[in-house]
Formats: C-alpha cells, sequence, structure tokens
C-alpha cells in the first residue's frame, strides 16, 4: 500500500515538478526505469508465491538499475550503446511479461 | 486496496482466496525500515517514470546519444548536400538558358549587321551617307565605257562603298559597253551627262578625282567637263537585282 502511494506521489512530483535529466544521466534513466519495473513486477509475483522478502526487494531494485544502467554505461563506452541498450530492454522486457503472466495465474488462474 | 476489503469471488474460491488475502497482507502499512525503504525507491521510480516522459515529449534531440545523433547528422548531411548539388544543377540550367537567349539575341544584331552589310555590296539596299557627286557633261561624245570603268576603280581606290552611275547601281558584276549614243551599265543606258554618285569620304573621293594625270585631267583632254560636289549627305537609291547563281555553289 505505502508503496504504491509512494509510487503515485512520485509520479505526480514528477508532472509538477518539471526536472531536468541531468544530461550524464539521460542515457540511463529510461533503462534504469524499465530494470526498476522488472523489480517491481518481479516483487509482485514474489508475494503472490510467498516468498517476498523486503530486503531483496530493495536490494534486487536497486541492483538492477545500476547494473541496466552500467551495461548501457559500459555499451556507450564500446560504442555499442544504442543496441546494448536495445538488448538490456528486450531482456527486461522478456521478464516483465514473465513475471506478469506468473501473476496473472496467481490472480485470475487464468 | 484495504486489509479490509473482500476478496474479488471467484468459482473455485480456496487458493484463490488465498492469494488475496497474501497480497491484501503485503499491501497493509507496515512501520518495518524495509516498508519504508521500498515506499522510497516507489516514489523514486513513479518521478523517474514521469521525468523520462516529459523529458521524451518535451526534448527532441537533446536526449539522443551520441550515435544516434552522428545518424541523424550525416542523414542531414547528405540530404543537403543533394540538395546543394539540386540547387547547383538547377542555377547552371537557368544561366545557361540565360545565357543562350543573350547569346541568340547577340547573334541576330551581329546577323543583322552582316546582312545590312553585304545587302549594301551587293546592291540590294539603297545607302545613305556622305559622298561625292560628279557630273561628266560629254556634248563631243568623247567619253568611253573605259573612262567610265576606269573612274569607278579610281572610286573605289578611294574607299567609295557605293557607287550609282545615272541610274544603274555599280557592283561587283556591273559591266560597261557600248551602246549607241550613250553607255550601257548592266543593261542599263546611261546618256549624257553622266552622273556618278559615290559613298566615302568626300575629301579623299574629290582628291582622288582630281589627281594630276587623274580622271578629271583625262575628261578634260577629251573636250568634256566635269564638276565635283561634295555632299555630307547622299542616298545611293538604285538597286542592283540579284540573280541566282547557276553554277557557283557556297562551300559549307
Amino acid at each position: 500500500m505505502i508503496p504504491a502511494l509512494g509510487l503515485l506521489v512520485g509520479l505526480a512530483a514528477g508532472l509538477f515538478l518539471h526536472p531536468a535529466v541531468p544530461l550524464a544521466l539521460q542515457p540511463y534513466l529510461p533503462i534504469a526505469v524499465i530494470a526498476a519495473l522488472d523489480a517491481v513486477f518481479g516483487g509482485v509475483r514474489a508475494v503472490l508465491d510467498g516468498i517476498f522478502n523486503d530486503k531483496v526487494f530493495v536490494v534486487s531494485f536497486l541492483s538492477n538499475v545500476v547494473v541496466a544502467a552500467f551495461i548501457v554505461f559500459l555499451g556507450d563506452q564500446l560504442g555499442v550503446g544504442s543496441q546494448l541498450s536495445t538488448g538490456v530492454v528486450v531482456v527486461l522486457g522478456i521478464r516483465i511479461f514473465s513475471n506478469v503472466a506468473s501473476i496473472r495465474r496467481h490472480l485470475f488462474r487464468a | 486496496m484495504s486489509p479490509t476489503d473482500p476478496p474479488p469471488t471467484a468459482p473455485d474460491a480456496g487458493e484463490d482466496s488465498f492469494v488475496w488475502q497474501r497480497l491484501a497482507l503485503m499491501a497493509r502499512p507496515r512501520a518495518t525500515k524495509a516498508n519504508a525503504l521500498a515506499a522510497l525507491l516507489a516514489i523514486l521510480l513513479g518521478f523517474a517514470v514521469a521525468t523520462q516522459v516529459r523529458q521524451n515529449q518535451v526534448l527532441g534531440l537533446e536526449s539522443l546519444r551520441q550515435a544516434d545523433l552522428v545518424t541523424i547528422l550525416d542523414n542531414a548531411t547528405q540530404l543537403s548536400a543533394r540538395l546543394d548539388q539540386n540547387a547547383r544543377e538547377l542555377q547552371a540550367t537557368r544561366d545557361e538558358l540565360i545565357s543562350g537567349s543573350t547569346n541568340g539575341a547577340a547573334a541576330l544584331t551581329a546577323a543583322q549587321e552582316r546582312l545590312d552589310t553585304l545587302r549594301v555590296l551587293a546592291g540590294t539596299a539603297q545607302a545613305h551617307g556622305p559622298g561625292i557627286r560628279m557630273t561628266i557633261s560629254d556634248p563631243g561624245a568623247k567619253v568611253t565605257p573605259p573612262l567610265l570603268l576606269d573612274a569607278i576603280e579610281e572610286l573605289r581606290d578611294a574607299g567609295a562603298e557605293a557607287i550609282q552611275v545615272g541610274s544603274a547601281r555599280v557592283v561587283a558584276s556591273s559591266y560597261f559597253g557600248q551602246a549607241g549614243s550613250g553607255i550601257e551599265v548592266d543593261g542599263t543606258t546611261v546618256t549624257d551627262p553622266y552622273v556618278i554618285l559615290a559613298i566615302g569620304d568626300p575629301q579623299t573621293l574629290s582628291s582622288a578625282m582630281q589627281i594630276p594625270g587623274g580622271l578629271s585631267e583625262n575628261v578634260r583632254q577629251l573636250g568634256a567637263s566635269i564638276t565635283i560636289t561634295q555632299s555630307t549627305e547622299l542616298v545611293v537609291g538604285a538597286l542592283h537585282t540579284l540573280r541566282e547563281p547557276r553554277y557557283a555553289r557556297p562551300v559549307p
């Protein structure tokens, strides 16, 4: 409940504050967001599986974000930044889909 | 969703309600450090999502990475080069058309001038300009065709550009012959007094006629009289009729 409210608060803050993304962070922010979404869906799935752990969620959230950003950074340094970020987005997207599918099965038996 | 929310009714409510309960349990506010941290992370995530969406809507090129920018720049450069080349070609075509029309006009003017010159030379156009009028009175009928021919040659030597004897235009093919009491010039009979009009520098022409041992002296020796009048404006009005050459053809 509290995290869901936090999400709404964050969205509202982002919409009303009009923050500017620092130039250095611009390539990493979208990937980080996707990675965080992956962690969130993974967390929801863990809840439904009955294996949710707060600490694991926080750590996986942070590590997901950091690793995704790092992979993109590495790709940029190697000159394959756009391809690598595409790859990361694909992998995270697949994970999100499978997590959502699992959640759906738990909730709706379908 | 609050913890008191009833689970949605499902056909086989056993495992289902268990899952929903578990979800409700998790959603219940708990004052644990981890829950607070998760909330913080959720705030951050929401903030990042909103920021990124806004950024994506507001910014065009700024949010792109270097490689994409280079690609876009390349495309723009290629497009610009292509357009530049188009512009150059069109400009060249335009210049060509403009110079073509001026060339055409210049060629037309040149051709017209040439035509005028040739018509004066060929005797098919009237000519006017400064010159001399020369009248030879020959009561004794002593003037011969060769004498007139000599006079014409002298005039040409002195730079006469258009010559008329009586009512006959003198051109390259003109001939002089005896015709009864008069002289035949190109089939036209000219009788005493012989009036010769010549266009050229009046001073030069009249001095050429009056040179010692020249035309004037010859005419006077024959007992005829000659008068020469210089004029600043004179019209050689007689025309020569051109005949199509029967044998001669221009070399292309």
